[in-house]
Parts: C-alpha cells; structure tokens; sequence
C-alpha cells in the first residue's frame, strides 16, 4: 500500500495538509505556552496560504474515497476562496484580539480546523460526507463565537448559535433519512439517479427538511433569527470571519447539492428556494433601516445578500450559477473590507459599535471614510463599483429564463437597501465629528487596502474573474 | 419466531414509556434512570436483529459511561429544576401543536409511499448475510476500508469538541490551592498541630 501514490489521498493533499498542522501547532501551543500565541498565528495564515496555493495550482481532478469527495473546478475555486477568508479572519484578529484578550493560541487552530470543514462541505459528493463536514466547521465555530469567555455577550452568542444550529442539523439529518429512506442512496449520483425515476411525496419532504438545514447555515429567511444575535454578540473580528467564509461554504454545498443531487427535482426546489430568497432580500432590506449598532446592520445586510446570491441559484442555468460564484467572491472582498474598518473603530477606551462613531472618520482619516464610501456603495449596488456588476450577474440569468418577478423584487429590495448604507455615508461625511480613531492596525490596512481596490477596480479584472466563474460553473453542465 | 415478535413488542414499549418518563418525571434522578432503562430496551431490539455488538457496545459506553456522567452531573449541580419547569405548561401547546404536524408529515409520508423497497440491493455495500459473517467482523470490514475517511472526519469532529470544551471552560487562576504530594509526604510530623475545633463556631 503506497501511501503517497493513492489516487484518494492526491486529492485531499490541501486538506490533510491543514489537518496535520493543526494537530502539530496545538502541540506547540499547549507544551510552549502564551509566548507562542503570536508565531502560531503566523504560520497558521501561511498554512492557510499555502494550501489555497496548493488547491489552485492542483491540477487532479476527481472523485475520492468511493464517490464521497468530489473535486472539481467549482471545488476548487470556492476552496481557494474559503481558504482565503480564513487567512483574512485570523490576519484581521491579530490586534483586536490582543485588545480584547483572548490572543489565545487556541483561536487560529480553531479557524485552521474550521476552513478544513468547509474544504470537506464543498467537495462532499455524499450525504454522510456533506453532514461531517458540515458538524465539523459548525462545531469550530460555536467555540469560536464565545471565544472571548470572560464576556457575557460573547458566551451567550455561543450559546444561542450552538442551541440554534443544533436544532438546524436535527433537521438537516431528518431530511438526509428522509432522502437516503426513499432513495436508497447517500451518493449524490446514486440519488439524482433515483429521483429522476421516481418522485414521492416522502423524497420531497426530505428536500424541504435539507434545504431548510442549509438554509440555517447561509443565514436565510425564515431560518435567519440567529444571525444578529450572534453577530453582535461574537467579538468583532470572529463576526468578520463568520460573514465571509462560512457564508461561501454553505452556499456552495448548496449549489452542490441542487445541482448535484436534487437536479432532477429542479421544480421543486426552485419553489422552495424562491420562496427563501424573496423574504430573504425583503427582511435584508427593511429590517436593517432601524438598526444603530453597525455589526447588526451587517448582519442585517448579509442576510439580504444571500438572498440576492440564491436569485442565481434558481435560475438553474449555467449563466446562474457562473453569475453566484461571481456574486460571492465580491462578497466576501466587501465584506472583508468592511469589517477591517469596522475593526479599526476603537479609541482608548476600547472598541465602540455605533454608526454615529463613524462621523469622525471624514475628518480624521479621509482615506478610510472613501473607502468606507466605496464599500458602502458596492453593497448597495452602485456602478461602476464591484457590488453592481455581482447583482448584475445573478439578476440577468434570472431574467433570461423568464424570471421576471424576482429580478424586480430583488432590483427593488435593493434600492430600499440602499436607504441604510447611504445613511452611513451620511453620517461620515456630514454629521459632526466626535473624537477620532486610534491609528489603524497594519494589518488592517492591508485587508483594507486590497479590498478597497478590488471593489473600485473590479472593471478591469470582470473578465477573468468571468471566466473563473464560468469554468466552474461548467462542472455542473 | 412468535417468542422474538413478543420480545420486539415488550422492549419497544417499555423504550416509548421510559422515554416519555425521561421527560415527565418531576426529579431529574429518576429522569436519568428512567434514561438507562431506555438504553436497555434499545440494546434488547439491536440484540433481537442480531446485531450484538451493537448492543453490547449501546450497553457500555451509554450505560457505562455517559448515563453515569449524566448521574454525578445532576447530583453536582444544583440546578432548581423546579423553577426551570414552571414555564413548561406555558410552551405545552405549541410544542404539542408542532409534534402533531410532525406526526402528522410522518403518517403521510409513510402512509401514501414506502421506502425504497429495493435499497439492500442497490446499496453500494449490502449487509451481509449474518449467518455466514458475524456483524462483528461485518463492521470491520467496512469501517476502515470504504468508510476510512468518515471514520477520519469523525475523529477530527471529536478532536475539535475536546479543545473546545478545554478553551472554554479551562482557567489558571493564580491563587488556587493544589495538592502536593511530594509536599505532603516530606512534612515532618512534630510541626504537625492538633486543633480542636468546637461544634458550630470553625477556627
């Protein structure tokens, strides 16, 4: 047995990979106490770093372990950029966490071992692989959210997410019974196979009780109640993680599943899946207006968000879904800028979470408040900004199947959206200042920097990002 | 074959009715207890489709281990049980209200289709005929072969619940008295005080 020529373990280099080097940093950390914290972090980035290169530049393709892993161009595209998230989150923490005190040595692994869950999600091509990836990075990040455990709102957001999302995968697991039940198969293959002969009652069921699972996981409605609670409570920097990657996992294990294994039950899951995508732009677009603490606006707006990506899911073209993967790699670039400024609104007297806060930053550090702007605008959908062009790759699939209602609902949803990200524009640059920021971390800086120029320049990267998305979008047509 | 339908009926019973006692019984003790009794009969319907390794394993580590944890964790904490069931009632309608429509999904579900009659067949692996493997070795066969990488992952998923469980609840608080034993051992016994102490009123 050759260990190291096994066609399975060719493909899970990039994952094993992660899972040794957590094991072997927890090792370092536990016998080399707190002065390791900052050197682990460290190497977990670069590790994190160097297995997106390793998934990018892998050029085997394929199906692992008897069918349970799949490996494919949209696998790998949404790898590299989970993998990419997860370096930003444990780079963005460095120096809040250590203003926060909880700059344990513990926190990068946990987000090692997270990112390696989301690797599984997105390559699982079976139910028992998809719902161990799945337990696995939910698991890493109920510990992650009460990180911070000498804060009563940081444990109680743990708390609520864990309640929450134990409850989501009961369902999740009821449908995958349900499935395998009536199906007789947990291979993705095997069950397309089987659906497309037969469809019963049963077997719809079991699509409801999964989708509503994942559903829970993207943050949609009507499964969605947990995310501000959790995403105000967190410590900001886990919150800057949680609306990134985590986000482009589920939604991929999504599109895997629906494409992969509902693809014969197409009608029905697009009338499921209209349905949480319409009261998902709705809720995103109205329940934020009211909001004052920024961390639950964005998570407000996040839930919004999914609900513009699944427009491109449903549309169930290649257009579609080429146009999702388009939307979320904008996403998480937006997203990870803001939450880098967000991160960056401390004075001495430690972190603060209103948006009134931000009415120092036009006069204080102009730079950040355009960038800020930038960002605000590309959430909002604005040309010639990034945000524009990813709303415009999910509405147009839409529109050409016919879709025409939910093109203008969400066309709609995204102008009353719009009302809150202007008022904080407003609110930089016309209100009265309060007293300023501390300087900005370097690291923040950084992060800020290159998503300020992804958003703003992204008209002169539209094409290759196009065509990345579209050779992945290929995998399933 | 008629003693072995009796057997199924008695221990699906006595499981449904000590699990609903898990739940309605005022004192968590008997809750636990009633929980063990649960875990017997499940073992006693893994035994009678013959798989006994299940169930010997279902009597071990649930029996053994986890409902004993579960014993010195209800003693050890003080929890007034009392005062968390006073809103029970209050969330009895809808909790029911939401157990029927279950119930009712599951009736339908069940009631108009049946499973994949097929599914043995076309599983990718069968269960093999137990008179000729034991479900022992049944097990073994697959468990790290075809299903080695879920065995993984599930060995991964524990992993992350132990460092979970250590970063949230482990603390050095400097000022804790530990024991030492090597201390203890090389006391010397004439600095040794007696004190007595009077009923009622400590040193």
């Amino acid at each position: 047995m050759d260990f190291f020529n096994d066609p399975n373990i060719a493909l899970i280099w990039p994952e094993l990979l992660l899972a040794v080097s957590a094991m072997v940093l927890l090792m370092i950390g536990a016998y080399g106490g707190e002065r390791t914290n900052r050197p682990i972090a460290a190497l977990s980035v670069a590790i994190l770093l160097v297995a997106a290169g390793l998934v990018w530049i892998g050029p085997d393709e394929g199906l692992a372990f008897n069918n349970a892993l799949v490996v494919d161009s949209f696998a790998r595209l949404m790898k590299v950029l989970v993998l990419l998230g997860s370096a930003a989150g444990i780079f963005m923490s460095a120096a809040y966490s250590r203003a926060q005190h909880f700059d344990r040595f513990e926190y990068p692994i946990l987000i090692m071992l997270a990112a390696l869950g989301m690797m599984l999600m997105i390559s699982a091509n079976d139910l028992i692989a998809l719902y161990l990836g799945l337990e696995l990075q939910a698991l890493t990040l109920y510990v992650v959210a009460a990180i911070n455990r000498d804060s009563l709102r940081s444990t109680e957001a743990g708390l609520k997410y864990f309640v929450l999302g134990a409850l989501s995968s009961g369902m999740l697991l009821y449908g995958a019974s349900l499935i395998y039940g009536f199906t007789g198969h947990t291979n993705f293959e095997g069950i397309a196979l089987a659906m497309a002969d037969e469809r019963t009652l049963g077997l719809v069921f079991g699509i409801v009780f999964m989708l509503a699972g994942i559903a829970f996981k993207i943050s949609a409605v009507p499964f969605h109640m947990w995310t501000p609670d959790v995403y105000e409570g967190a410590p900001t920097a886990v919150t800057a993680f949680f609306s990134a990657a985590p986000k482009v996992a589920a939604m991929a294990m999504l599109i895997r599943v629906v494409y992969g294994a509902f693809e014969p039950a197409t009608l029905e899951w697009q009338q499921i899946l209209a349905f949480v995508s319409v009261a998902s732009m709705g809720l995103g677009a109205f329940a934020a207006i009211g909001q004052t603490n920024i961390k639950r606006l964005m998570a407000y707006s996040s839930i919004g968000h999914m609900g513009f990506a699944l427009v491109g899911v449903i549309a169930g073209t290649e257009a579609g879904v080429s146009g999702v993967i388009t939307y979320l790699i904008i996403y998480l670039f937006t997203v990870l800028g803001t939450f880098a400024i967000i991160l960056a609104m401390r004075r001495k007297d430690g972190a603060y979470e209103d948006i009134t806060e931000l009415s120092s930053i036009a006069k204080t550090n102009p730079m950040i408040a355009l960038l800020m702007t930038a960002f605000m605008f590309s959430l909002a959908g604005i040309p010639p900004l990034a945000g524009f062009w990813a709303k415009w790759f999910v509405f147009l699939p839409a529109i050409q199947v016919e879709l025409y209602w939910l093109a203008v609902i969400g066309v709609l949803a995204s102008v009353v959206s719009a009302v809150y990200y202007l008022r904080i524009i407003k609110i930089m640059w016309f209100d009265e200042g309060e007293e300023g920021f501390v300087p900005m971390a370097a690291e923040l800086r950084l992060v800020v920097g290159i998503a300020g120029l992804f958003v703003i320049l992204y008209v002169l990267i539209a094409g290759p990002i196009a065509t990345l998305a579209g050779n992945a979008a290929r995998s399933f047509f | 074959m008629a003693a072995a339908g009796l057997f199924f009926y008695l221990f699906a019973t006595v499981a449904v009715a000590s699990a609903f006692m898990v739940i309605a019984s005022r004192n968590p003790v008997h809750s636990v207890l009633f929980l063990i009794l649960t875990f017997f009969n499940a073992a006693g319907l893994f035994m009678l489709m013959g798989a006994e390794f299940l169930a010997l394993i279902l009597i071990v580590v649930y029996v053994g281990a986890v409902a004993v944890l579960f014993l010195f964790v209800v003693m050890m904490l003080d929890v007034d049980f009392a005062e968390l069931r006073s809103g029970f009632l209050q969330y009895l309608p809808i909790g029911a209200l939401i157990g029927l429509v279950l119930l009712v999904e599951l009736v339908l579900v069940l009631g108009a289709n049946t499973f994949a009659v097929d599914a043995s067949t076309v599983a990718v692996q069968p269960i093999p005929d137990l008179a000729e493997v034991s479900n022992i070795r049944a097990i073994g066969d697959v468990l790290y072969t075809k299903y080695i990488f879920f065995f993984q992952v599930a060995g991964l998923i524990l992993f992350v619940a132990m460092i979970g469980a250590i970063v949230l609840t482990l603390s050095r608080r400097p000022g804790v008295k530990r024991q030492n034993i090597s201390e203890q051992v090389a006391r010397d016994p004439k600095d040794v005080k007696l004190i007595s102490v009077k009923p009622g009123e400590g040193i």
